[in-house]
């Protein structure tokens, strides 16, 4: 083989596996990507059914029944509210109060979640949660009483 | 006085980091000696500065100092002296201070050990870390000061988070960190070059030790953080795909890489851009892991309190420190040029073909990472990419090179027979097919994945056994020959081996702990039994106990099966008021054949508690894996050839020394 040739081979083989990797990409893209929506868009767009959706906000104060091992609480943007179900242990920073990101999918009116992430340090608050509550017109009152609790350092993300 | 000092030395440090940033780099262009020798003494300075600065910084959060803002964030006066001492980098402040004192140790070894470096090689190199270290002493003097003070001083402080109050975690940034900022060398080294117009053997093999040292920390550090995931979170899983965790990958793909084709430009003279690009787009990617930790841009499981000043700062300091080495890669990098030629079918190519695999896994790991990011800068829409998108698209690239990873080895450089190499394969093969038919038969075929994994662990294993065996003559010659033979290797080529055996277990691993867990969470009240997994586990009670700095809520589990008592578990729910948090101590039982896993939960109204049950089958072999991975790269890095047989450049500028000297042990 010419070096122009070996050169060649190795491009071909390259772009080669560059195709089949955005294949694969493109393929699992459409398979696994999970959408985000706040409680408000949750009661605005009702065909959301089948579909893996992961939603956030806030843990509604006095929500939380434990019963069973099952678990049910709501979830708000202060705006609008979901109910929410769990089947298993709660995460140990899982409060009430506190915002809260759950992975799951919509069965008749209530949110079946098979994942519910709340954060290793509570003074942070996932960037998802804080848009939500951005979109719900609630984020400055939030933030203030947040600050007021120490929970976020003051002058932090607007 | 003593923080003072520190915050002060820090500051001494910037400005020695500035002249050891210029001088050398001029002392180079102009060959002259005592301004390249300026390198050397600034970067044991450094060194030094920073030890002094770290040390007060560990000295305040030792001593409970709480007239510091960090400690009184992060400490409290009844923690553990472990976690007192860890507390030092367990927060963003000082886990940046970390980063430089790393940085400088890697500039003061290049000082102390690189000896017979070439002296404008070496002046040129300390002078890039030094770049890097001017970055990063901004940084943390203009965005995180850890010495800031708290005047009035609180009596006590905040604590720090208690699931970091873990040995395991202690221990897991400082590794991560010494292998994020070991890529700086191979960084600085590539930098060097590229001004320097001149990549080589020698230059390869003078990089290939530190890159090899990264790469290991590297190793530990990842194990150690999904070590500790696995027994502190409770979630009864190792890996979740999630940005942090990939943050950490990302660099040890393409690091893989760059040990891989480093050797190619030691051995051959070939693919000396690429080995050149590899270096800085490894060291771009643990840049990236340190601005995606901590901006705090993507939701992860690991996030901390951030501040969006520092990720401006750091996705800046990214801007500036990739997009230029790639604009001088672009501008120097065509005038490399490449030497030896070689046919597809050889070492070499096998080698490409492994880059080739390993970049390609890397960048969909990046662009799985950032998707979100992306989409939500275009479109709006908030996504998260999750587990099953990784798995789809990371399996099938890695079990092409793990099939070649058996091969690769046996071909000979420059050109080989790749049937020969294939037929020397055929007991590893034999094994495979075994592997396979017994996964098929135990777990029948619907867990594709479970056969495949199996097999690429088999094949992968034994074909490292079947190389050592080709190279060993083993029953062509009498077996003592062969003992000899075996004995005589060099140890680099034992710590390959080891290497890539450690892989096969890591697989082999991973596949059980992925394709067979097994769970079930349920209500259970004191007493009662369930069968589980071929277990039965039998709550006996639930009590309070008190520990140093928290209360507990302790069950006692009892497992047996067939009626014999095997053991007795304890998870725990662990309460720590002064932080106002609850941990999850989980009760695991290691075996050879899977952990049983058990998980405590919450009280609920009638009397029972939520307990969850996992059985991670092999688990212990990713761990076994790793350290097998890592022991390999000791074995490699210990090498002789790596110290001292490194060949002297041909017609080296300056004076390069009778026997160069590439690694820090070399004189230890």
């Amino acid at each position: 083989m010419k070096p122009r040739h070996r050169r060649l081979t190795f491009v071909v083989i390259g772009l080669g596996l560059l195709g089949v990797a955005a294949a694969l990409i493109l393929s699992a893209f459409q398979e696994s990507i999970v959408f985000f929506h706040s409680p408000t868009e949750l009661t605005e767009h009702t065909n959301l059914a089948d579909r893996r959706l992961r939603i956030g906000g806030l843990v509604e104060e006095g929500s939380v029944d434990k019963n069973g091992a099952t678990v049910t609480f709501r979830i708000t943007d202060l705006a609008n509210t979901v109910s929410v179900a769990y089947t298993g242990i709660l995460p140990d920073l899982f409060r009430e109060g506190q915002g809260v990101v759950a992975e799951g999918h919509m069965k008749s009116g209530v949110f079946v979640a098979d994942q519910v992430l709340a954060k290793h340090d509570e003074t942070y608050m996932p960037p998802e949660v804080a848009d939500a509550l951005k979109k719900s017109g609630r984020w400055q009152h939030m933030r203030e009483s947040m600050e007021q609790a120490g929970q976020i350092p003051r002058g932090a993300a607007r | 006085m003593i923080v003072e000092l520190g915050h002060f030395a820090l500051i001494l440090a910037l400005a020695v980091a500035l002249v050891q940033g210029i001088v050398p780099m001029v002392g180079a262009h102009r060959r002259d000696p005592a301004l390249m020798e300026v390198a050397r003494t600034a970067a044991l300075a450094q060194f030094m500065l920073i030890a002094l600065s770290f040390g007060s910084l560990m000295y305040a959060h030792a001593t409970s100092d709480f007239s510091v803002a960090n400690v009184v964030a992060n400490s409290h006066s009844s923690k553990p002296m472990l976690y007192k001492l860890a507390g030092t980098w367990g927060n963003h402040e000082g886990s940046m201070l970390l980063w430089v004192l790393i940085l400088t140790i890697f500039g003061a070894a290049v000082a102390a050990f690189g000896v017979n470096l070439p002296q404008a090689l070496r002046a040129r190199v300390l002078a890039v870390q030094s770049w890097i270290a001017i970055a990063f002493y901004l940084f943390i003097i203009l965005t995180s000061n850890p010495f800031a003070r708290m005047i009035p001083a609180p009596l006590d402080g905040a604590g720090l988070n208690p699931l970091l109050q873990d040995p395991g975690l202690a221990f897991h940034p400082p590794f991560l960190y010494l292998g994020y900022v070991g890529f700086s060398m191979a960084f600085s080294f590539a930098i060097a070059a590229l001004i320097e117009g001149r990549v080589d053997a020698a230059w390869a093999r003078w990089v290939r030790p530190w890159t090899l040292a990264a790469w290991m920390f590297l190793t530990v550090g990842i194990t150690l953080g999904s070590w500790w995931a696995y027994y502190e979170l409770g979630w009864g899983g190792w890996w979740f795909w999630d940005p942090v965790e990939n943050a950490s990958l990302m660099p040890w793909l393409a690091g893989t890489a760059l040990l891989h084709s480093a050797s190619v430009v030691e051995k051959r003279d070939a693919l000396k851009g690429w080995t050149i690009f590899l270096a800085i787009v490894t060291f771009g990617l643990s840049l990236l892991g340190t601005f995606l930790v901590r901006s705090g841009v993507l939701t992860s499981v690991h996030a901390f309190a951030v501040d969006p000043a520092r990720g401006v700062f750091i996705l800046g300091l990214l801007v500036v420190i990739i997009g230029g080495s790639l604009a001088l890669f672009a501008w120097r990098g065509p005038s490399l040029r490449g030497g030896g030629l070689f046919q597809p079918v050889s070492r070499e190519g096998a080698l490409l073909l492994n880059n080739l695999l390993l970049a390609t896994a890397a960048a969909s790991v990046l662009l799985g990472t950032l998707y979100p990011l992306m989409l939500e800068a275009v479109c709006g829409d908030k996504v998260s990419v999750g587990p099953p998108f990784f798995n789809s698209v990371f399996i099938p690239l890695m079990a092409p090179l793990v099939a070649a990873m058996a091969v690769g080895p046996l071909l000979a450089w420059k050109r080989a027979d790749l049937a020969a190499a294939l037929s020397r394969l055929w007991l590893a093969a034999l094994c495979t097919l075994a592997a396979i038919l017994t996964v098929w038969l135990v777990h029948g075929l619907r867990d594709l994945v479970g056969i495949v994994g199996m097999a690429m662990a088999a094949w992968l294993f034994t074909g490292t056994l079947s190389e050592l065996a080709a190279r060993a003559r083993l029953f062509t010659v009498p077996l003592g020959e062969s003992a000899r033979r075996l004995a005589n290797l060099p140890r680099a080529t034992w710590g390959m081996s080891l290497a890539h055996a450690g892989l096969a277990v890591a697989i082999a691993g991973m596949t059980g702990a992925g394709v067979w867990k097994q769970e079930s969470v349920q209500l259970m009240t004191p007493g009662q039994t369930l069968s589980f997994a071929s277990y039965e586990i039998t709550l006996d009670a639930v009590r309070p106990v008190a520990g140093p700095n928290y209360e507990a809520t302790r069950a006692a589990f009892t497992l047996g099966r067939d009626g014999r008592k095997l053991a007795t578990m304890a998870p725990e729910k662990r309460f720590y008021p002064v932080e106002g948090r609850q941990t999850t101590e989980a009760a695991i039982r290691t075996t050879v054949s899977g952990d049983v896993y058990l998980v405590i939960g919450d009280r609920q109204g009638d009397g029972g508690y939520v307990t969850r049950f996992y059985f991670n089958p092999l688990v212990a072999w990713i761990w076994a894996g790793a350290a097998l991975m890592v022991a390999g790269g000791l074995l490699s890095l210990s090498d002789r050839r790596h110290r001292v047989g490194a060949p002297a450049r041909k017609a080296a500028r300056g004076a390069a020394g009778v026997t160069p000297v590439g690694t820090a042990g070399a004189r230890s």
